[in-house]
């Protein structure tokens, strides 16, 4: 073998690196140009606020690793059904149907954190069974199954919540009845604990633990598909299911394992979320989004887990940073800033064979001008 | 000018990561002149077409069309050249019509609606001047191969090309459609075409070409002109050793029943007929046999039933003695059965995964391959590499290769390595060397026969008369879904054969 130096053109790493940074630049530029469109006086500040913010105090940042958690857990769900070859568009069903659990087991029945987290994973997953099912017994593509389970998991939690007294928070000694109770007042043993991550972080009521055990699960994840039979299966299935069929997979039961796992993982997230003790679940007309930004954190990290950690973390700092130019722009606006930006990020694919051949056109150049 | 050269390829350099498929190579095509390419399998023969066609640019080396030097960026300078090219694995859209895949690309528009009838009208002169027979409204996914075929050629034709190459165009075809092929390939050099035409098959090249280019390893050999050159010495220049077209045998000792069907019966996934209707043979340790037929005659739904990927309406289906007819396909596969398939693009490989993930496609799930449900990929890496050496399959990157990124005839390697060397009962062998060079097909041939001698059954289906008459113990011919007749290849002859396969004769019922 000859071991000579690759040349840049070839080097496929560093080349994605570079692909990707180039992207999020080009998207930051559209989206300042958006932002002085629309307002062009605070267009300067909004953009610096944006950029800035997360990293502004510990309080910002640890509100970015709170929000990079749930945002992970539902990448690493739509993630991992694209390796298998399955667009998991259920996420936020499974994420609500995640909520759900983990606060029923929470509230309803006084459990510790670590048993209503478990039970978000198992709501997820059940809620991933569905589709799953469909598609492997009667080829129903998972996409439809998968939007119409997001609703019926959104009015089903509603239509629960809403008859079940102890779950309100008017239950616990508050006034309002249109949303679950607060787990400080209800069952402060069910919010994740801090384990003196505060004590890092300024005392921030943001920060638990939940950050560890997404990247944990992360890892876990990524060993799965990478290294076990299980993963080979799975992603056998997905990149061709007639020759995982000609190899003896079992390709339904793994369709239906694929979409549980997703499920779970979302569930997880949903779970994570609602347990930090820092929101309570209204009973709403919209389904969360959550789930639909984990398509964004898995596109971002083109399906890879690992991958999953860090754009999630991108898409969670540009929300922190988007929530903080909110008077001079509306919400929707920020919102569609931090779009063009994680739109154009996603052009990381297309710009790597931009660089390819730039570099390797310069490398030609070097070659003749000799 | 001394001669008139249409294309001129000049020095041509292409590397890939770990390997240079093309090193310095030189092609130059006369006006009017069927130009054969010949290579072993890797050699570099798709990769140069590829250039000349833009979808690879290379690193050095000049393209002259006409005698002016031209820079082809991508098929379509190609085409504006008058480029055309029938790939080795076809380019169709599969869920669009016959006349959809002809004019994509090159539609007529008027204010932005498509503009069919035009279209319509060409392709079909075009089909009727060169005997192409397609059905322009069927869907590519419903048609035969040999009609893929013909749809890409006339594919090239609609564009007015008029210099054509040809990627391996008769590895997929039946020896009928070989020969109309090679007809229509004369009727265009009449016209004044162009043609460069890669095929594994000499005779082929003896029959219908005028010059030859070979290459080896990447590297030009020469080119030489047919009329004063033979068969031998073809495969002497691309081998580099004398190879030896007929395999020796010993005589066949058979055994014990391996195989056993009963009266099986398969349905057909294009129409709602039965593709097998009640078909009984067996099959014994130590023996080759051959079904033989003319393709579309049940073979490959044979096939299906017995392996697995079709289940079997009616029928019994035994492996040694033990009764597999409902039997999953892990199953079939851990009581003995390999399977080299048909299509090694569609069962045969996952393409997307390394050659090492491809060659334990079967064996992943064994102790040997796995800890407690972790790939151990140290050993797979072991193994991949042990059978890349015995068989000789060429890649860039050896195991770590992307089997997509492999030529045809080293994928059809790996899956033949991969089946054999899981050291089966029963080999089911589908058009096993389909794509491959006359070395590994001499190769491949031995391991069969090695296979055999071993005292396993092997269960070879071939559209090729000569591997069949070559390599089987006794051949059963195939006819609209039937087995009409069972022969000892010593004592019948290709012609018998081929009164059966066409279905003007049949044997009484006389086999258990
Ligand atoms: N896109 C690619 N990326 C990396 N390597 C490639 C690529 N295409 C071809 N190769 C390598 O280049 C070499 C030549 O391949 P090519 O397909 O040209 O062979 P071929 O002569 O057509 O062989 P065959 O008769 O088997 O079709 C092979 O070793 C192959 O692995
Ligand atoms: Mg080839």
């Amino acid at each position: 073998m000859n071991q000579k130096r690759k040349p840049l053109s070839q080097n496929a790493t560093l080349i994605g690196v570079l692909a990707s940074l180039l992207s999020i630049l080009i998207g930051l530029v559209l989206g300042f140009v958006l932002l002085v469109v629309l307002n062009p006086g605070a267009a300067l500040e909004g953009m610096t606020q944006m950029l800035t913010k997360g990293v502004s105090n510990l309080s910002s940042f640890s509100q970015v690793l709170y929000q990079a958690a749930p945002l992970m857990m539902c990448g690493l769900s739509v993630g991992f059904a694209y390796k298998t070859g399955l667009f998991n568009i259920g996420a936020p069903g499974q994420y609500t149907m995640g909520v759900f659990f983990a606060l029923l087991f929470a509230i309803q029945f006084q459990m510790p954190w670590f048993v209503c987290l478990l039970a978000a994973m198992v709501g997820g997953a059940a809620w991933g069974v569905f589709p799953g099912l469909f598609k492997a017994l009667f080829n129903v593509n998972e996409v439809i199954t998968s939007i119409m389970f997001n609703w019926i998991g959104m009015y089903l939690v509603n239509l629960l919540i809403a008859n079940m007294p102890v779950m309100l928070a008017s239950a616990w000694g508050a006034s309002n009845s249109d949303r679950t109770a607060a787990l400080s007042s209800a069952n402060p043993g069910a919010i994740i604990p801090k384990c003196g991550l505060d004590k890092l972080f300024g005392d921030s009521p943001w920060i638990n633990i939940s950050i560890l055990i997404t990247v944990l699960l992360a890892i876990v994840v990524w060993v799965v598909l990478q290294k076990t039979t299980f993963g080979y299966e799975l992603k056998a299935c997905g990149l061709n299911r007639d020759a995982s069929q000609y190899a003896g997979i079992n390709a339904k039961r793994n369709v239906v394992l694929s979409m549980v796992i997703a499920g779970g993982l979302a569930g997880a997230g949903g779970g994570i979320y609602y347990l930090a003790g820092t929101v309570q679940y209204v009973i709403e007309k919209a389904i969360l989004g959550m789930g639909f930004d984990g398509i964004a954190v898995a596109l971002l990290a083109n399906s890879h887990p690992i991958g999953a950690i860090f754009s999630s973390l991108f898409v969670s700092y540009l929300q922190v940073g988007g929530s903080a130019m909110q008077p001079n722009y509306s919400p929707e606006t920020t919102d569609i800033v931090i779009a063009v930006i994680i739109y154009l990020a996603a052009f990381a694919l297309l710009m790597r064979g931009v660089i390819t051949k730039a570099l390797s056109r310069r490398k030609e150049k070097e070659a003749s001008g000799k | 000018m001394a001669e008139d050269f249409v294309i001129e390829m000049l020095n041509i350099t292409k590397e890939f990561p770990g390997i240079k498929a093309n090193d310095d190579i030189t092609l130059q095509l006369r006006r009017g002149e069927i130009h054969a390419l010949l290579g072993e399998n890797g050699a570099g023969k798709s990769t140069l077409m590829s250039v000349l066609f833009g979808l690879y640019q290379p690193e050095k080396g000049v393209i002259k069309k006409d005698g002016k030097e031209v820079r082809i960026k991508d098929p379509n300078d190609a085409n504006r050249l008058g480029i055309g090219m029938v790939h080795q694995h076809f380019k169709l859209v599969e869920c669009f019509t016959v006349l959809d895949n002809i004019i994509l690309g090159v539609e007529s528009t008027k204010m932005g609606f498509l503009q069919k009838d035009a279209a319509r009208k060409k392709v079909m002169a075009l089909s009727e001047k060169y005997g192409l027979r397609v059905d322009p409204d069927a869907l590519v996914e419903d048609i035969s191969v040999g009609m893929q075929q013909r749809v890409e050629i006339l594919k090239m034709l609609y564009r007015d090309n008029d210099i054509l190459i040809f990627d391996e165009p008769t590895a997929v075809l039946t020896p009928q459609e070989i020969d109309e092929l090679m007809e229509i390939m004369r009727g265009f050099k009449a016209e004044g075409k162009s043609i460069l035409f890669i095929t594994h098959k000499l005779n082929e090249i003896m029959a219908v070409a005028d010059r030859c280019t070979v290459l080896r390893k990447g590297r030009y050999m020469g080119t030489v002109d047919i009329a004063d050159t033979t068969k031998e010495e073809l495969s002497r220049m691309m081998v580099g050793r004398n190879v030896q077209f007929v395999v020796d045998k010993k005589p066949c000792e058979p055994g014990d029943n391996i195989l056993e069907v009963e009266n099986l019966v398969v349905p057909s996934r294009i129409h709602k007929n039965n593709a097998v209707k009640g078909v009984s043979f067996n099959v014994r340790a130590g023996e080759i046999v051959c079904v033989a037929g003319i393709e579309g005659n049940g073979q490959s739904e044979l096939v299906f039933g017995v392996t697995g990927l079709e289940k079997a309406t009616c029928g019994r289906i035994r492996l040694c003695g033990q009764d597999i007819t409902n039997a999953r396909i892990r199953d079939r596969s851990k009581a003995g059965m390999s399977h080299i398939p048909e299509d090694r693009h569609k069962h045969g490989l996952v393409l997307d995964y390394t050659l090492g993930q491809n060659l334990v496609l079967q064996r992943y799930w064994q102790p040997q391959f796995q800890n407690h449900g972790f790939i151990r990929s140290g050993e797979v890496q072991k193994y991949a590499d042990r059978l890349i050496q015995e068989y000789d399959i060429r890649s860039g990157q050896g195991a770590a290769t992307i089997a997509r990124s492999m030529s045809g005839g080293n994928q059809q390697k790996a899956i033949i390595a991969r089946e054999i060397d899981k050291d089966p009962q029963l080999l089911v062998a589908v058009q096993p060397t389909r794509g491959l060079d006359v070395g590994a097909i001499e190769f491949i041939h031995k391991q069969l026969v090695a296979e055999r001698d071993a005292g396993r059954a092997v269960l070879l289906v071939s559209l090729e008369l000569d591997e069949v008459m070559n390599l089987s113990d006794r051949i059963l011919v195939m006819y609209e879904g039937e087995i009409v007749g069972e022969f000892d290849p010593r004592t019948t002859t290709v012609e018998e054969l081929g009164l059966y396969m066409a279905g003007g004769k049949k044997q009484k019922e006389g086999q258990a």
